[in-house]
């Protein structure tokens, strides 16, 4: 369907599910590789702007990894983006290229966001945010049937599809939030906001909301799903050759659907999380664009559940840090930016030089 | 269909022939694709490459397009050798080629297709192309508008274009790859004129085809090419002297005939046609239609009892690939499918798998298995999530190693380890795993689809030796082949499709071959011979 590298590479990596120490090493070099190279060109980027690298990475860990404050709240932004990790994880081993996650995830986010402070009315919290978090994750499935539909039937690129839905998704949060569910009681666009003690419960005095337990447990659970089940098996058939799937038996076209409504759930679910335990409410025009920060991340991680974890701590920790760093430094917080995109530049070059050595 | 236009050819031919191939062999790996093939082209005949797919054609033109190298042999251009080194090359040399799929650009028109690969700092001028074209159009009785959409234009008007391309950028030399694959018969009568018309201003043509007909109608000169090999020529004057009757024999002779050493049948011996059980697989009226609504498949009916093998023959893409796929389940289409008697018509692949249906592909890597995928996962590959492999859905890694080591045991299938990715095996291998896959469990009926297709002699033999063992135990077989050689070697019955459709089901014994042979060419008198009679 595809020819860049990265898919191309992904599918002959497609990683057994016996892997051998001997086989995980030249992987694990690919993974860390592009790492070191991306740390090294960001340190000469900021040498060159007068600021000493070594300082400024020393900042970024302290403040987001050894500082309580920090450490905190490093915990809690790796938890929607271990969700959407998971939603990418589950469509792209399918060969499915969801990249509407965006949309998805905000969709999820208004939506438990309209729908919790109108709950916590009417019943207790616990099914209360339950629910919400159920209703979150159907808004975001239903969000994405359409291109799944056009995907599973009319064989339609689904890559386009998703990004144009995910244009569409915010703007229709956007109107959702300024018609429907605007908070009557201010004049900005904003939907009601959920009371702090409804919120997700926090754990052992923490800042970190159970939230990040869940999307733990479910990344987990769909990396495990994927290497140890029947129907991660199936997955990953459809993924790595569909005409052998459907020579084998399987539904396609229903299975097509079925890993879209997922994809999309976990990333509304994400939304859900993020809104019912860290902000409580969801602005117009809010768009954390976390979706196209995991894309990159999961490509790196080679779709394994483990690795995308460990990743997207480490971006976490990185984009705390990196607003402390910022005002003590006056790196410019957009900065990690540049660090991702080369990370994303040099992992391109690394699987394609990786691609031609097999070759040969 | 007439030889009208042909005095090209009753003028004296010329004793340098525009190309002459010298014993040239071109080797890949695994196959011999040209063994020591000669033959000459002279100006203003129609020198047809009748053979059969896998013939060894393909490897012919793309080596008189400058797209291959030959191993051994030489290629004489007008008398001098010379390396066709490039496409760009056997064109400057005035060897032009169409090829079997068509090359225009189809959102550009006409003229701006004729203009593409003109020289690149030069404006190409429309007028020039329209001029030029109607002139050309005009020689050959054509009617082309230079302003049409290529896209727009029907599959025969596009080859035209096609050809008129070829004859310009190379302009002695034409080199048709089966032209007529996708034309209807009103086209194919078009192009024969326009070939004769081509051939009278001195081209010489090579006109490649699989269908006996046309090569007759058309052709000024027939070589027969079989297995790498020219096995035989007609040459100009038989070709117009001997009457067509013989002319058709001698070549299905020459096409058909028992003479390949190089895949001798030993299993043979070892089959007896008696002993046949209940019909097992009942197939009545099946039919299907392609994407664009094109009829690949057309009241199709047949029966298959314990312990046969029927044979299915046809030059390929002729609806056996769609038929098998009809009765796997795996793709949609009409009429009814009866497995030991009970109506399967609307089941799905696993469900007809589990039932003892099974279906084993030719596509070995593109559909039968992942690549990527150990040998044990590939083994079970259509079992995922059966019991006792997978229980609750979890994968138990013990017993699917386990029944991978004794399938691997059993079928003999060569591989460094069980978790090995089945991409590197050899292509024997992999067949042994979806036999293997195929053939374990309570199977019923099995459809081969080219069983050996691309194997060596070795593994041919193998795989022969494992079908007929199976149909020995009382399986229902399908033996679906473009190799006449296999079909006569292992057949109960033969049934030869065309065009989608079973025309005549024969069986084998007496003269089979030459009849099966006379109908897949497309010969078919609608009378059925009597089987003792030999023609010859």
């Amino acid at each position: 369907m595809s020819t860049e590298p990265e898919i191309l590479a992904l599918r002959a990596e497609a990683p057994s599910p016996w892997p051998t120490l001997r086989a995980a090493l030249p992987r694990l070099a690919m993974t860390l590789g592009p790492v070191a190279l991306a740390i090294t060109l960001s340190g000469a980027v900021l040498l060159a702007t007068g600021v000493n690298p070594l300082a400024y990475y020393a900042l970024v860990v302290r403040q987001g990894l050894l500082s309580a404050d920090g450490f905190q709240e490093t915990i809690t932004q790796a938890g929607p983006l271990m969700l959407l990790g998971a939603s990418l994880i589950v469509s792209f081993r399918a060969g499915l290229w969801n990249l509407g996650v965006d949309g998805q995830f905000l969709l999820g986010a208004v939506a438990a966001g309209a729908a919790a402070p109108w709950l916590v009315g009417v019943m207790p919290d616990g099914p209360a945010l339950v629910l919400a978090m159920l209703i979150a994750m159907a808004s975001a499935a239903a969000w994405s049937l359409l291109p799944a539909y056009l995907r599973a039937h009319g064989g339609i690129n689904e890559i386009i599809t998703t990004l144009m839905m995910n244009f569409l998704g915010l703007s229709l949060a956007n109107v959702l939030i300024k018609l429907v569910f605007i908070d009557p009681a201010t004049t900005l666009p904003v939907t009601r906001t959920l009371p702090v003690p409804d919120r997700l419960p926090r754990l052992f005095g923490s800042t970190v909301d159970i939230g990040v337990i869940l999307a733990f447990l479910l990344l987990t659970a769909t990396h495990l799903a994927l290497t140890r089940t029947a129907w991660g098996l199936r997955v990953r058939l459809l993924g790595a050759n569909p005409r052998a799937a459907r020579h084998a038996g399987l539904n396609v076209p229903r299975m097509t659907i079925f890993i879209f409504i997922l994809s999309a759930a976990l990333a509304g679910l994400a939304g859900a999380i993020m809104v019912l335990g860290t902000l409580g409410n969801v602005r117009a025009d809010w768009d954390p664009g976390f979706g196209f920060v995991v894309i990159p991340l999961v490509f790196l991680a080679r779709l394994n559940g483990w690795a995308v974890m460990g990743l997207v701590f480490a971006f976490a920790m990185l984009s705390i840090g990196s607003q402390s760093a910022a005002i003590r430094l006056g790196v410019p917080q957009y900065f990690n930016f540049l660090l991702v995109g080369l990370l994303l530049f040099f992992l391109a070059l690394v699987e394609y030089f990786g691609q031609r050595a097999r070759m040969v | 269909m007439s030889l009208a236009g042909g005095d090209a050819a009753d003028a004296k031919i010329p004793a340098t022939p525009l190309v002459e191939f010298q014993a040239v062999t071109k080797r890949f790996p695994g196959v011999l694709a040209n063994d020591a093939v000669s033959f000459a082209l002279h100006p203003g005949e129609v020198h047809v490459l009748l053979g059969e797919n896998g013939a060894g054609k393909s490897t012919l033109i793309a080596m008189l397009a400058g797209m291959q190298q030959p191993d051994g042999g030489e290629i004489l251009v007008q008398g001098k050798p010379g390396t066709i080194a490039s496409p760009a090359r056997a064109l400057a040399m005035g060897i032009g080629t169409v090829f079997q799929h068509g090359m225009l650009v189809p959102t550009l028109t006409v003229a701006e297709n004729l203009a593409l690969g003109g020289q690149w700092w030069r404006r190409p001028s429309r007028a020039a192309i329209s001029a030029r074209l109607a002139e050309t159009c005009a020689e050959l009785g054509l009617d082309i508008d230079p302003d049409a959409v290529a896209g727009k234009l029907s599959l025969g008007e596009q080859q035209q274009v096609e050809i008129i391309r070829a004859l310009w950028r190379g302009g002695k030399v034409l080199v048709l790859d089966e032209p007529t694959a996708m034309l209807a018969p009103p086209g194919i009568a078009a192009l024969g004129t326009l070939m004769r018309r081509m051939a009278a201003s001195g081209i010489g043509i090579v006109f490649i085809t699989h269908k006996l007909d046309e090569a007759l109608d058309f052709g000024d000169r027939i070589s027969v090419l079989r297995a790498g090999r020219i096995v035989g020529a007609v040459e100009a004057q038989l070709l117009k002297t001997l009457p067509r009757a013989e002319v058709t024999e001698r070549i299905i002779g020459l096409m058909f005939a028992s003479a390949a050493p190089r895949a001798p049948v030993q299993a043979t011996a070892s089959r007896t046609h008696a002993e046949l059980g209940s019909p097992v697989l009942q197939v009545t009226g099946a039919g299907m239609k392609d994407a664009s609504g094109r009829q690949v498949l057309r009241d199709i009916s047949f029966t298959v009892q314990e312990g046969e093998i029927f044979g299915l023959a046809g030059i390929d893409g002729n609806g056996q690939r769609e038929l098998a796929e009809l009765l796997a389940g795996q793709a949609a289409g009409s009429g009814i499918v009866l497995l030991d008697g009970q109506n399967i018509t609307g089941l799905d692949v696993a469900a007809r798998s589990r039932l003892g249906l099974r279906y084993v592909t030719d596509d070995r890597l593109g559909e039968g298995t992942e690549r990527g995928f150990p040998v044990s996962l590939n083994l079970l590959l259509k079992q995922i999530g059966a019991a006792p492999f997978w229980r609750a859905g979890v994968a138990r890694d013990g017993l699917i190693d386990e029944h991978a080591d004794q399938l691997v045991r059993a079928f003999d299938i060569r591989t460094p380890s069980i978790h090995t990715p089945i991409g590197r095996l050899s292509g024997g291998n992999i067949q042994k795993a979806l036999l293997a896959r195929e053939l374990s469990g309570p199977a019923r009926a099995v459809i081969y689809c080219k069983p050996t297709y691309g194997l060596d002699l070795q593994n041919i033999e193998a795989a022969r030796t494992r079908i007929l063992q199976a149909a020995a135990t009382g399986i229902a077989t399908i033996l679906i082949s473009t190799d006449m050689d296999e079909i006569i070697a292992m057949s109960d019955r033969i049934g030869v499709i065309v065009g989608g459709e079973l025309r005549r089901i024969i069986p084998n014994a007496g003269n089979a071959r030459a009849e099966a042979g006379r109908l897949m060419a497309g010969l078919d008198d609608g009378v059925a011979r009597p089987e003792s009679v030999h023609v010859h």
